[in-house]
């Protein structure tokens, strides 16, 4: 594939995207594990939500 | 299952847990047909391989501009029926939102200099596009930044609304003002202007982006949630405790 003589605003564009989602995936996932993390401690504690109380 | 039922955060949850593995499949797999295809597209006869960042540039613009009607429509659900779920929608669209209008902006200006010969000009859809990522900006500052987050949640929502004047202003800023942007080529009056043997390859790019917005959408809607609980079981936490010290 020729990407011709402004081969390097094509990389670069590419570059760009790929970097921004990569950066938004990561940044999901880490806050999930994390949120996941904390909620466990907080069970583990003794802490439920009210609607997970036994009435 | 009703629709009506997704309204509850917790079958939400459990909707979302399903449907993302698939939703992560099928966002792939249209990725690798959409660089196949991009990458066996023919050059524009003006352009030349430049034209290759179009499959970028112009899904990020729908996408940017999609995040923010989605915005739009769940602040009408958080400030009419005051629904939480509505809030946690408009709050999860924003950052995507913002990502998208960015890379929109940086890839029009890597193509603009090879194209017209400068990274920027102050035309109508170049500032109008570069409004939309202010005020993307704008509405995740007062979602981070406010104490009381219903109160956060209700200025975003306001935002969310005001801004969407700003959608029309973009789709039509070519039409209505002189600029160097080029006009409409795929959604206009008498059929797309662009060739298929590059707009194939756009649409199923468009259709690849969008399923990761979708994606991403909902996996950030979820860890949302997630947080939300941590909130409400840390001020529980506080409410034990000081009842205990008392």
């Amino acid at each position: 594939m020729n990407l011709g003589p402004h081969a390097d605003f094509i990389i670069a564009a590419y570059a760009v995207t790929i970097f921004v989602i990569a950066a938004l995936i990561a940044w999901v996932v880490l806050d999930y594990s994390a949120q996941q993390r904390i909620l466990d401690g907080l069970e583990e504690r003794g802490i439920t939500r009210r609607s997970q109380r036994k009435s | 299952m009703p629709v009506i039922d997704l309204a509850n955060p917790t079958r939400f949850l459990n909707v979302v847990n399903r449907v993302l593995p698939w939703l992560i499949a099928a966002t792939l797999i249209l990725f690798v047909i959409g660089l196949y295809r991009v990458m066996n597209a023919p050059d524009d006869y003006q352009q030349g391989a430049t034209v290759k960042i179009m499959f970028l540039h112009v899904p990020a613009a729908w996408l940017g501009m999609f995040g923010w009607g989605l915005m739009s429509i769940a602040a009408l659900g958080t400030l009419v029926w005051r629904h939480p779920l509505a809030d946690v929608a408009g709050k999860a669209a924003a950052p995507i939102g913002a990502a998208f209008t960015f890379i929109c902006l940086v890839t029009g200006s890597l193509w603009g200099r090879p194209t017209w010969g400068t990274y920027w000009v102050w035309d109508a859809r170049l500032t109008s596009m570069l409004v939309l990522l202010l005020l993307y900006l704008g509405v995740l500052a007062l979602y981070w930044t406010a104490e009381d987050p219903s109160r956060g949640a209700r200025a975003a929502a306001v935002l969310s609304l005001v801004g969407a004047v700003n959608l029309p202003i973009i789709k039509f800023s070519v039409d209505w003002w002189n600029t160097l942007h080029q006009p409409a080529s795929v959604f206009r009056m008498g059929g797309s202007s662009i060739d298929p043997a590059l707009l194939t390859p756009l649409l199923i790019m468009a259709l690849a982006f969008t399923l990761l917005f979708l994606t991403l959408h909902l996996a950030v809607m979820r860890n949302e949630i997630l947080r939300r609980r941590v909130r409400s079981m840390r001020l529980l936490q506080a409410q034990k405790l000081a009842e205990a010290s008392a």
